[in-house]
């Protein structure tokens, strides 16, 4: 089936399943590998996306769903807050292996896009879904602390 | 994203016909320059515009190593940070072995330990080509040259490197190039230099093999016995049909699985999934775990070998004239890996044979197995390594298991077509490979005044290289070192020391986990020690300093990471958090762990870290493993383990095999012991001596000593 998403600011025309999950066609159809794949169930949140601004696990979303929808990915985010959490996250070097950074950039532009100065416990609730294997959560914390601070001055 | 291949891009060569300056030791040992191609093993090129590209040998799962490699070229090369690039090198076991094994691999945390004097060589002799080049080229002397940040200058001359590309390519080095002494170091040591991985890999442009799309690939996704051992009698593909994009499924030769291609990643896992198939469990193995804790125990009862001098008799004799005796068993679950990108690879055709896009922790395994499966030769076998998201060993096995089935489904179509092999998280999780169970049995005999006189240690588990190609390196008299390592070869002065070894027999693959057999051993040593001064009314630091002797170097370098983490965390007598230490991959690293016990729950509020991995190459790289190694013991011990029902894996996916999660990781602090010796790793020793020291904390507020992992299985629930 045809479906027309807007992804990034542009309207992309892709052929697709019925039910193809989100990240599939981002991913395999549109070429956007930003995104990615780790547990297809809702359960990392390596495949976190923007729908309407808000978070959501596009592994786990029907593209169905998603069209008529603005859809943001790691490749598309842009403005202070995102600009101001991936500084911080090179300021600090967060990222290990990388692949779940993404990730955890889209669920921290998330976060602070709706608080911009989230305590320890807000930053736990809005993170806790995103794992990292690597561990590089002591450094996630620092980097969302630092843009919070960066975006207040 | 589709992926341009950069084939061996370093040996091109522009038009002007001088288009970098290429530089390495090459396989003689001696030093080569010129022309690009003119030139073997090449570890730094130069280009025109003075970018320097550093050629890494090993691969980046994360660790570091991409960043440390650079390091290195660029400080001997005094190279401006931001100028310098790195590039993963191709396979090519000559030019690019790990100088440890002799052959293309990473692991064993050796990665910047090998390669310390090799690359700073390569940066060194490709700066004494340049200092020539340039005075050659202005008519000064050499020593009148100086060279800063990508700079050379003599009085009011100045030039980038790239300036003298087309002088240096002429010259021939001397072979023996001059390298800096520590305190010259600007680069080596400085704690603020951003990893070079760092901004691909925070807007989504790093790419991973995950990645790679190549015109006309086509997808896999395999189903496999779901019995370790079982073998494929017959399948019926008649869903898969309904799954739009499917292609066509097809028996593996090796009766391992069924492959279902199609022509996108979802459609070849929603066929793979639609697939139904008949095995033969004649060979397969059936067990469920508490069939498989009981025979470790009685492997345990009565062990294979003995692996030390001294026999199990004599410490038995010893512990007879013993005042009091401590016994304990340990058991340790099977463990997956589970690396956030789950394994997958991309093989093409070449003019000449393959091409594998892969994020490759062992080029030269895998050039050797694949080259037997498709019936080439191993230099026929190209590997474009990209990055791994993640792979604590799973990425490196000695079978060359994930890309042997991307080769033998490229064969199935004809080994005209592109193929991408993906494993699902299930697959990862249920695909074996993991960590071994291991059991430990301990006796010791104390005398009055509280001294350990004799120690009686037997370890049943499965030996993780017996039956592959490997066997012959880690295998000595029957005992595989990698069982016993880290209790045999304890640091401590323990009298009449015996261990033994019995090998769990299984078809079921295992393999080395982030810091290997030192994941049981050092939980259980530390553990042990911790009991031995609980029971001689010992402080637990103290305890550890008496049996360690300064007359030896490398238990001088225990002392000083216990001494360095005691003072960091303000450790005293009496402490309710956990101590533990532990010496592996020629690094030494010393734990406190500050645990809140609430009742059976628990939360590890802080692991203080003291590290000893001589010099730091780069201090935030260190760091930042110390946080890892921590936060993945911790995402372990507390509630990770792989179990069996008559052989089937019972976890699938993180729901089952929870991860740690930010809400769970620790403050860590970390202190990097000052070192003039040679840099050794760090990727897996902060694995140990985490787990016991948490085990320590729970055992001083609550009188529990855990001995069976995960913590769950003790009654013990992280919150
Ligand atoms: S891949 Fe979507 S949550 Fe894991
Ligand atoms: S950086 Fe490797 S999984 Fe997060």
């Amino acid at each position: 089936m045809r479906y027309q998403l807007n992804v990034n600011g542009s309207t992309r025309e892709v052929d697709a399943e019925p039910g193809t999950p989100l990240l599939w066609v981002l991913r395999d159809e549109l070429g956007l590998t930003g995104t990615k794949y780790s547990c297809g169930v809702a359960s990392c949140g390596a495949c976190t996306v923007h729908l309407d601004g808000a978070p959501i696990r596009s592994c786990s979303l029907p593209v169905d769903s998603a069209s008529a929808k603005s859809i943001m990915t790691i490749e598309g985010i842009n403005g202070p807050i995102a600009d101001a959490v991936q500084q911080a996250w090179r300021d600090r070097d967060v990222v290990q292996c990388g692949y779940c950074q993404s990730g955890q950039i889209m669920a921290a532009v998330g976060l602070l896009e709706g608080n911009p100065s989230p305590n320890d416990a807000e930053i736990d609730t809005a993170m806790a879904g995103i794992v990292c294997r690597c561990a590089t959560y002591v450094r996630v914390r620092d980097a969302i602390k630092l843009a919070s601070r960066n975006l207040e001055v | 994203m589709s992926v341009q291949i950069s084939r061996r891009s370093f040996l091109k060569t522009g038009a002007a016909g001088v288009a970098a300056l290429v530089v390495g030791i090459d396989a003689r040992g001696a030093l080569a320059a010129g022309h690009q191609e003119t030139v073997v093993n090449p570890f730094v090129r130069i280009d025109r515009d003075g970018t320097v590209t550093v050629i890494a040998k090993h691969f980046e799962m994360g660790q570091g190593t991409s960043t440390g490699l650079t390091t290195l070229v660029a400080e001997e090369l005094d190279a401006d940070w931001n100028h310098v690039k790195v590039e993963f090198a191709p396979a090519d076991q000559d030019k690019y072995k790990n100088l440890f094994w002799g052959v293309q691999s990473t692991g064993g945390s050796t990665a910047i330990a090998n390669s310390f004097m090799q690359y700073r060589k390569a940066g060194a002799a490709a700066r004494e080509l340049l200092v020539q080049a340039a005075a050659q080229k202005w008519g000064v002397g050499e020593e009148d040259i100086v060279v800063s940040n990508g700079i050379l200058t003599a009085g009011s001359k100045q030039g980038h490197f790239g300036d003298f590309i087309a002088e240096a390519v002429k010259l021939t080095p001397s072979g023996e190039p001059e390298l800096k002494s520590p305190d010259q170091f600007k680069l080596i040591g400085k704690l603020e230099l951003p990893r070079k991985d760092s901004v691909s890999k925070t807007d989504g442009s790093a790419v991973f093999a995950m990645d790679v799309k190549l015109p006309g690939m086509v997808y896999a996704a395999i189903l496999r016995s779901p019995r370790f051992g079982g073998t494929l009698t017959s399948f019926d593909a008649g869903s898969a049909q309904n799954v739009a994009g499917f292609i066509d499924a097809k028996a593996l030769p090796n009766q391992a699985g069924v492959v279902a291609f199609a022509k996108n990643t979802w459609a070849a896992l929603q066929a793979r999934n639609a697939l139904s198939a008949e095995w033969d469990f004649s060979k397969a193995e059936s067990r469920s775990t508490s069939e498989m804790i009981d025979a470790h125990r009685e492997l345990a009862a009565s062990p294979e070998y003995n692996v030390r001098e001294t026999g199990r008799d004599e410490a038995q004799s010893a512990i007879g004239k013993a005042s009091k005796t401590i016994e304990a068993e340990f058991l340790f679950p099977f463990l997956a890996h589970a690396p956030m990108e789950p394994l997958n690879c991309v093989i093409e055709p070449t003019e000449n044979g393959v091409r594998f896009h892969d994020g490759c922790q062992g080029p030269s395994t895998v050039q050797f197995v694949a080259s037997h499966v498709l019936g080439l030769k191993p230099e026929q076998i190209e590997i474009n390594t990209v990055y791994a998201g993640g792979s604590f060993g799973r990425r490196g096995t000695p079978t060359a298991d994930y890309q042997v089935e991307a080769a033998l489904a490229f064969a199935l179509l004809g080994k005209k077509t592109p193929v991408k092999l993906v494993w699902s998280r299930e697959d990862d999780i249920r695909g074996g490979y993991y960590r071994p169970m291991a059991l430990h049995k301990a006796q010791i005999g104390l005398d009055d005044d509280g001294n350990i006189l004799g120690w009686d240690h037997q370890i049943a588990t499965k030996s993780i290289t017996k039956g592959t190609p490997i066997e012959s390196l880690t295998v000595k008299d029957g005992v595989d070192h990698l069982s016993v390592e880290g209790a045999e070869d304890t640091l401590y002065n323990l009298p009449n020391l015996a261990v033994g070894l019995s090998d769990f027999k299984s078809v079921m693959p295992t393999l080395w986990w982030r810091s290997v057999g030192h994941t049981h051993s050092g939980f259980v040593m530390e553990s042990l020690i911790d009991m031995v001064a609980h029971e001689t009314g010992k402080d637990p630091v103290e305890l550890r300093l008496s049996l360690l002797d300064h007359g030896d170097a490398r238990q001088k370098r225990m002392t000083g990471v216990i001494e360095a983490v005691r003072d960091l965390a303000g450790w005293k007598k009496g402490d309710k958090r956990g101590f533990a230490a532990h010496f592996s991959f020629n690094t030494w690293v010393a734990a406190v762990a500050d645990v809140a016990v609430f009742g059976k729950r628990f939360h590890v509020n802080k692991l203080y870290i003291a590290v000893d991995c001589g010099i730091a190459v780069n201090p935030d790289v260190i760091r930042a493993q110390m946080e890892g190694g921590v936060g993945f013991a911790l995402g372990a011990v507390m509630r990770n383990e792989i179990t069996f029902k008559n052989g089937e894996v019972i976890q699938s996916n993180f729901p089952e095999y929870q991860p740690l999660r930010m809400t769970d990781m620790p403050e860590v602090e970390v202190t990097i012991v000052t070192s003039t010796e040679s840099p050794s790793g760090v990727g897996e020793p902060g694995v140990p001596p985490t787990g016991p020291a948490v085990a320590n904390a729970i055992f001083a507020q609550t009188g529990d000593r855990i001995t069976e992992l995960p913590m769950t299985r003790a009654g013990y629930q992280p919150v």
